[in-house]
């Protein structure tokens, strides 16, 4: 049996055709169950999100190509897209590289941006449904709880899923390295945009607890305010209420700066030196840098998020050769189980076995009978080659044939259980 | 087999400050794994060396600079675990699992008399009591000293907006305040009650209960740095960067009080 992998990706595919073959819910399941229907596919599986739709699924040996045309067929006929269209999008792994690849894609290496946590989850959800609609045997059962596993070493081996890779949530991020736990601390986001909110929502997500809008227009304060459950103030007042922030986050259009070093001198001497931390998203900014220099005082803009931004992805690169080398590792156990699988080593063992009941038993005859003479015992020494082959001869060349086809991992497995081959 | 013990101990030792420096640099969950179970084996290790000594008819409590260094030694390692239970940061055994280690190989390379005769001065109950109280002090204060340092390590990575290696690895600062200003709230009065019994006990001993000897003076720096430290903090709110630099500042001064004073000056307290 070997695995065979169909599918695209964001490196092959625009989101146009990927869309456009994308399964979920019922089609997941009528997919799965008309896929296994095909003559040469044995096992299947379909992982499908935004950025990929892939069929993993486990063929006979000799059936590798006419299974890669079943599949793509498949897709072709189900999306009733032409196969000329879907074609030069698409493309295959087979043995060690299939294994590598499902490794991969659990464990966020191949996503596109490398180490985000969802896809784990979306891999969980194609087999759960793979095995409901009783699509998975043996071989992707235990391939996927490897790859399981694999995912979870490199999550816990390796800081590839641990920094944030955006903007709003390397504000989180930092905030948590300044105040620990987020449980309890006060936002004030002045004025509004995508990103600030952004930000003022992981922080709530996370933890914080109260929230403050100030804004030039009052009204539009108290609107945003009721959106998030916290408090409107009035922008004028706002020196008195930084005093009850731990976090301010900051993204009006003023031409010039806010908040002030002299300001912030005063404040957090008001605050008995708790800390603060400002992130500036405005474009000029809101807050003077040099509020950075005053002690407790944290003070990010825009450009220095990025910058934290990009150090984490540089991290996550760093990384990620680690990760390489772990699903390195785990594919090489993984072939080492396949191959227990396989017809030859089976046939092999057997031999041995039988051969060593042979031998030992023609000893033990031997030893018994007195006075035969040479001739004689070459006689009774071909009789057992001959009756060992004549028994063998059936099982090996059931277990040769069956391998070439998608039922013959099954006949190895027997054979191995019924006469105690395993290693 | 006080000797095997010891032996047992500096090596565990070895093992668990490796491990506590390597779980700086790697990811790899097994790593401080390894680190604090090679520690409990060095504190039992230690423990032993102590019965071991005591079974013998000494009392290992500081009679000389060899027993000394080992006692300190453990009380760290006891400060670790228990700062440890209450706040997770293994990670500050890569700050002060060294000293520990440092301090029980200068143990090795002394001349150790074993259990031998105790100085007629140190023959009191009041020994282990002055000791025992002093030295968790200042393992205590080795605490704040290595979270002091974790804290401007990460303060300065903040500040430059340049996250590297320790950015990921180090706790909050918050944590980081947290744990040294709770070591020092508790170091200070055992360091307070350390230096309370030495006079009581000099009274009974010397026939007085001060007498400003090179040991005396510097348990009192110590002292009076750590007393403006916990007013600071407490009256107008320092903590922080301040609050880490004293801290470190601090240990430095527990440090000479403890070896300096008897390597360079001498006085009363000096039975090496």
């Amino acid at each position: 049996m070997d695995i065979l992998i169909v599918g695209l990706s964001h490196k092959t595919a625009p989101v146009d055709v990927r869309e456009k073959i994308a399964f979920e819910g019922e089609t997941m399941d009528k997919g799965l169950r008309s896929l296994v229907a095909y003559p040469h596919v044995a096992e299947a599986l379909i992982v499908s999100t935004c950025n990929r739709v892939e069929i993993y699924t486990t063929v006979g040996k000799m059936e590798v190509d006419e299974a890669k045309d079943d599949i793509a067929s498949f897709l072709s006929d189900f999306h009733e897209i032409p196969r000329e269209v879907l074609d030069p999008h698409l493309y295959t792994f087979t043995g060690e590289e299939a294994i590598k690849h499902i490794f991969r894609v659990s464990s966020s290496l191949d996503s596109m941006m490398v180490g985000e946590p969802q896809i784990l989850g979306q891999v969980k959800d194609a087999y759960t449904c793979a095995t409901q609609a009783q699509a998975t045997g043996n071989i992707l059962n235990r391939l996927l709880h490897k790859a399981f596993s694999v995912a979870k070493r490199v999550r816990t081996e390796t800081r590839i899923a641990t920094s944030a890779v955006s903007i709003s949530f390397a504000a989180v991020e930092l905030a948590r390295k300044i105040f620990g736990e987020l449980e309890g601390k006060t936002v004030i986001l002045i004025g509004a945009g995508e990103m600030a909110e952004l930000a003022a929502r992981h922080l709530l997500n996370n933890g914080v607890e109260h929230i403050m809008v100030a804004n030039r227009t009052y009204q539009r304060a108290v609107e945003m305010a009721e959106e998030y459950r916290g408090s409107a103030i009035q922008f004028d007042d706002l020196e008195q209420h930084l005093e009850l922030a731990d976090i301010v986050i900051s993204s009006t259009g003023a031409p010039t700066t806010i908040i002030g070093k002299k300001m912030i001198q005063g404040v957090i001497k008001r605050r008995r030196n708790r800390p603060m931390f400002f992130i500036d998203i405005a474009v000029p900014r809101d807050i003077e840098p040099e509020v950075n220099q005053i002690e407790n005082v944290y003070a990010y803009d825009i450009d220095d998020l990025e910058g934290v931004v990009e150090a984490n992805i540089k991290t996550r690169g760093k990384e990620a050769a680690k990760a390489e080398e772990i699903v390195h590792q785990e594919v090489t156990q993984f072939q080492d189980w396949m191959r227990t699988r396989e017809a030859f080593p089976t046939i092999v063992k057997l031999r041995e076995w039988a051969e060593e009941i042979r031998r030992s038993e023609l000893e033990k005859t031997l030893k018994k009978l007195d006075g035969l003479d040479e001739a004689e015992r070459k006689r009774i020494e071909a009789m057992t080659e001959a009756m060992l082959n004549k028994i063998l001869h059936r099982p090996i060349s059931q277990m040769k044939h069956a391998s070439h086809s998608r039922k013959g991992g099954d006949l190895v497995e027997i054979a191995r259980k019924l006469f105690e081959l395993e290693d | 087999m006080d000797l095997a013990f010891f032996g047992g101990s500096l090596f565990f030792l070895f093992l668990a400050a490796l491990h506590y420096l390597l779980f700086l640099v790697y990811q790899n969950p097994v790593v401080p794994k390894v680190a604090r179970y090679t520690l409990y084996l060095a504190f039992v290790c230690q423990i032993l060396f102590f019965a071991a000594r005591f079974s013998q008819g000494g009392i290992p409590f500081g009679t000389n600079m060899y027993e000394s260094l080992v006692f300190f030694s453990w009380c760290i390692v006891l400060a670790y675990l228990l700062v440890t239970i209450r706040y997770r940061v293994p990670v500050i055994g890569a700050f002060v699992m060294p000293i520990a280690l440092i301090l029980s190989t200068a143990a090795a390379f002394l001349p150790d008399k074993g259990v031998g005769e105790i100085p007629p001065a140190l023959k009191s109950y009041w020994l282990p009591i002055h000791v025992t109280f002093s030295f968790m002090g200042n393992a205590l204060f080795a605490m704040a000293f290595g979270a002091g340092v974790m804290y401007l390590i990460q303060e300065k990575q903040l500040k430059r907006k340049k996250p590297g290696a320790f950015y990921y690895r180090l706790p909050s600062l918050e944590v980081l305040d947290t744990v040294s200003y709770r070591a020092l709230t508790i170091g200070f009065p055992f360091l307070t009650l350390g230096i309370i019994t030495g006079s009581i006990w000099a009274q009974y001993a010397w026939g007085s209960y001060w007498q400003w000897d090179p040991k005396e003076t510097w348990s009192l720096i110590t002292w009076m740095i750590y007393a403006a430290l916990l007013h600071a903090r407490l009256t107008v709110g320092w903590r922080g960067r301040k609050a880490a630099w004293f801290a470190i500042i601090g240990f430095l001064a527990v440090l000479f009080t403890f070896l300096g004073v008897n390597l360079i000056l001498s006085g009363l307290h000096s039975y090496n």
